[in-house]
């Protein structure tokens, strides 16, 4: 009976429970994954006088309040402390699995979700943050959602949701070397916009997208909420069978194979109609760096920042001045060159083995000529970088290596970018004031933050290697 | 949740596109129980930067602001700055979906309208009639505008979003059920 279908049709349709005439269906969530910040979700479930439905497929994990500095003594901060102590106890009262501060498991809930077999193909997942979109290298339908949101699944493991639209982008060729995932993500930015794929689930494809890891795959999917879009998927396949393979929560003998043969289904049919498509081709993408205070203000290193004048009205030049007057540069300058003050490589966006991996090739036998922090995305990443000696090819450097958590991603946790200083970061969001207040933030790979950290400015990494 | 039926009041322009949920309420906030009220952190940042920056809490109900308002982390309390602030609504060309989500759980209603800036931003004053889906200027001018059902009846009768699902318990109960083996940690 019905046509083709893409993978998100696929899971959303074996998800709605219930539609109602205006299309909006309540969706079954098969996972949900908190963090100190939803403190506001259990607080509207207690004033309501309910209870968790499902406990069991309810884990928190501290991430974005905990120290990335010595472990060893609480933590100083009264509040931020107060917030991890916070869901511990909410933790406790409901029976919920909880990988805290002291937890070999604890990490940054998109890293740790994925290592723990807790991101399975086919599967809803959702949590209180908007990076959820993460989840989606392993073809599942994973999205942020707000606090109110957080009680409702809480409440009743279920979500009202409007259907969204679908948007497939399809990258194919093959990609130079030195042109990493967080590459690829700016570049599509740069081109549909920070609002481009609002209102809509982005499938990846194509050659390009095939041929990632799933370090890679989630990068990409990471940044889908930068590009407005509801969530980011990517279909299933061995690498992604293969990565999840054996992990705690996955599925094991018969189970297993039933997954396997049900996950094999998901990919998108042959013929089935996205709502909008897009075409990149993987050989023309650059090293890519932001330059604004939105992710689509995204240039090639090799560019050179824009000038008001360029622009076609006189919002886009007001829009144009406003980024440049706070990022501090000068119309028209070349961005490769521009003095960057500190580096932060870490994030749900690039905190994990293969991102450090990238950065340590580069920092190898040199030396960073600025101050920078390295933060390995989950306890697990630290471990696996510390047996590769990854941890001395940072430190040797001259940077810091911290403990696992978003860290200066956001600075929660007090690691601050000062007022005016700029900062090559792997995180997700160049926003005014994201980390710190008043500080200046240009994204780009892990490698070219490696690079930025050598030679103390924006640099082509494939210069340096 | 408090009934949205009609709104009127003077409006702040913010006429730029991409003010995401950072601006609106910087991280530093968010670690503040709900009690503490929110209004103070709205554009907390902006505020102090910007001497003219048009929007102070408790000066305007309505907001008129550029593409792509509320877009970024999830943040809910975005929205409870800006209801803490006095805001009932939003209009803009377009919304970070989350946002939007958000913001009708609160109260706060959102309203997709293209070119709002150019076409609002020279009003003063808007009244707002969300039964009858109409936007008035203060020269008489009516702009309809567009909203889902739904959103709609909840904002206009403060519904329960939770005690509205548990109507459904029984067919939430029969797929519950159902799920493959393969589906559960
Ligand atoms: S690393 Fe940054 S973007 Fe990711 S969850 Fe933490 S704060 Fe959010």
């Amino acid at each position: 009976m019905t046509g083709p279908r893409t993978l998100f049709e696929k899971i959303w349709a074996a998800h709605a429970v219930t539609t109602r005439e205006d299309g909006t269906s309540l969706l079954w969530i098969d996972r949900h994954l908190v963090h100190e910040g939803s403190f506001h979700g259990f607080g509207m479930l207690e004033h309501s006088g309910r209870k968790i439905r499902r406990p069991d497929l309810t884990f928190a994990m501290a991430d974005h309040y905990v120290p990335s500095h010595d472990r060893r003594h609480p933590i100083a901060d009264p509040e931020a402390a107060g917030l991890v102590t916070t869901l511990a106890a909410n933790a406790a009262r409901h029976g919920i699995t909880h990988f805290g501060l002291d937890s070999p498991d604890q990490g940054i809930v998109h890293v740790v979700g994925p290592e723990l077999g807790l991101t399975l193909p086919g599967l809803v997942l959702v949590c209180g943050d908007s990076h959820t979109s993460t989840h989606g290298a392993f073809g599942t339908l994973a999205f942020g959602i707000g606090a109110s949101e957080v009680a409702h699944v809480l409440a009743t493991q279920s979500l009202w949701q409007k259907r969204p639209k679908t948007l497939r982008i399809t990258i194919d060729g093959t990609l130079h070397p030195h042109v990493a995932a967080k590459d690829v993500i700016l570049a599509v930015i740069a081109r549909i916009g920070a609002a481009g794929a609002t209102g809509h689930v982005i499938e990846y494809a194509g050659s390009a997208i095939r041929a990632l890891g799933m370090e890679a795959r989630m990068t990409i999917c990471n940044m889908s909420i930068e590009a407005g879009g509801r969530a980011g998927m990517i279909a299933p396949d061995d690498v992604t069978f293969g990565w999840i393979s054996g992990r705690r929560h996955a599925p094991r003998g018969a189970a297993w194979d039933a997954a396997v043969a049900e996950w094999r289904r998901l990919p998108s049919d042959p013929g089935a109609l996205f709502d909008r498509e897009v075409h990149l081709d993987a050989h023309s993408i650059a090293p890519t760096v932001t330059w604004g205070t939105t992710p689509e203000a995204a240039l090639p290193v090799t560019g050179n920042v824009p000038n008001p004048d360029d622009a076609k009205d006189a919002a886009g030049r007001q829009a144009i001045a406003a980024q440049l007057a706070y990022m501090g540069l000068t119309p028209g300058a070349p961005l490769e060159g521009t003095r960057i003050d500190r580096v932060f490589i870490g994030s749900c966006t690039n905190g994990r083995l293969p991102d450090l991996r990238a950065a340590a090739a580069v920092l190898k036998g040199r030396k960073a000529s600025i101050p920078g922090l390295v933060v390995p995305g989950s306890v697990a990443v630290k471990r696996e970088a510390e047996a590769e000696g990854l941890d001395a090819v940072f430190t040797d450097a001259g940077l810091t290596w911290g403990e696992p958590g978003c860290s200066m991603c956001v600075g929660m946790n007090g690691d601050l970018v000062a007022p005016g200083q700029r900062c090559a970061s792997t995180s997700n969001r160049n926003f005014e004031g994201r980390q710190g207040q008043g500080a200046r933030t240009h994204l780009m790979s892990p490698a070219m933050a490696a690079a930025a950290a050598v030679a103390g400015a924006i640099t082509d990494v494939r210069k340096l290697a | 949740m408090t009934p949205f039926t009609t709104l009127s009041g003077p409006i702040a322009l913010l006429d730029r596109p991409n003010i995401d949920t950072d601006q609106i309420i910087p991280a530093r906030f968010l670690r503040k129980p709900r009690s503490a009220g929110y209004d103070n952190f709205l554009f907390a940042d902006l505020r102090t930067r910007e001497n003219a920056f048009p929007l102070r809490p408790h000066t305007v109900p309505i907001v008129v602001a550029g593409a792509n308002f509320g877009c970024g982390s999830s943040r809910e309390g975005a929205v409870y700055a800006l209801v803490d602030g006095g805001i009932r609504c939003v209009i803009a060309p377009s919304f970070g979906d989350i946002f939007a989500g958000n913001a009708g759980k609160n109260g706060l209603l959102t309203i997709v309208l293209p070119d709002a800036p150019a076409r609002l931003g020279d009003a003063t004053h808007l009244a707002i009639d969300l039964p009858a889906q109409t936007i008035t200027l203060p020269d008489g001018t009516v702009i309809a505008f567009a909203i889902d059902a739904f959103r709609k009846r909840c904002l206009v009768e403060g519904l329960d979003d939770i005690g509205l699902t548990l109507v459904h318990a029984d067919a939430l109960a029969a797929h519950e059920s159902n799920l493959p083996a393969w589906a559960t940690p």
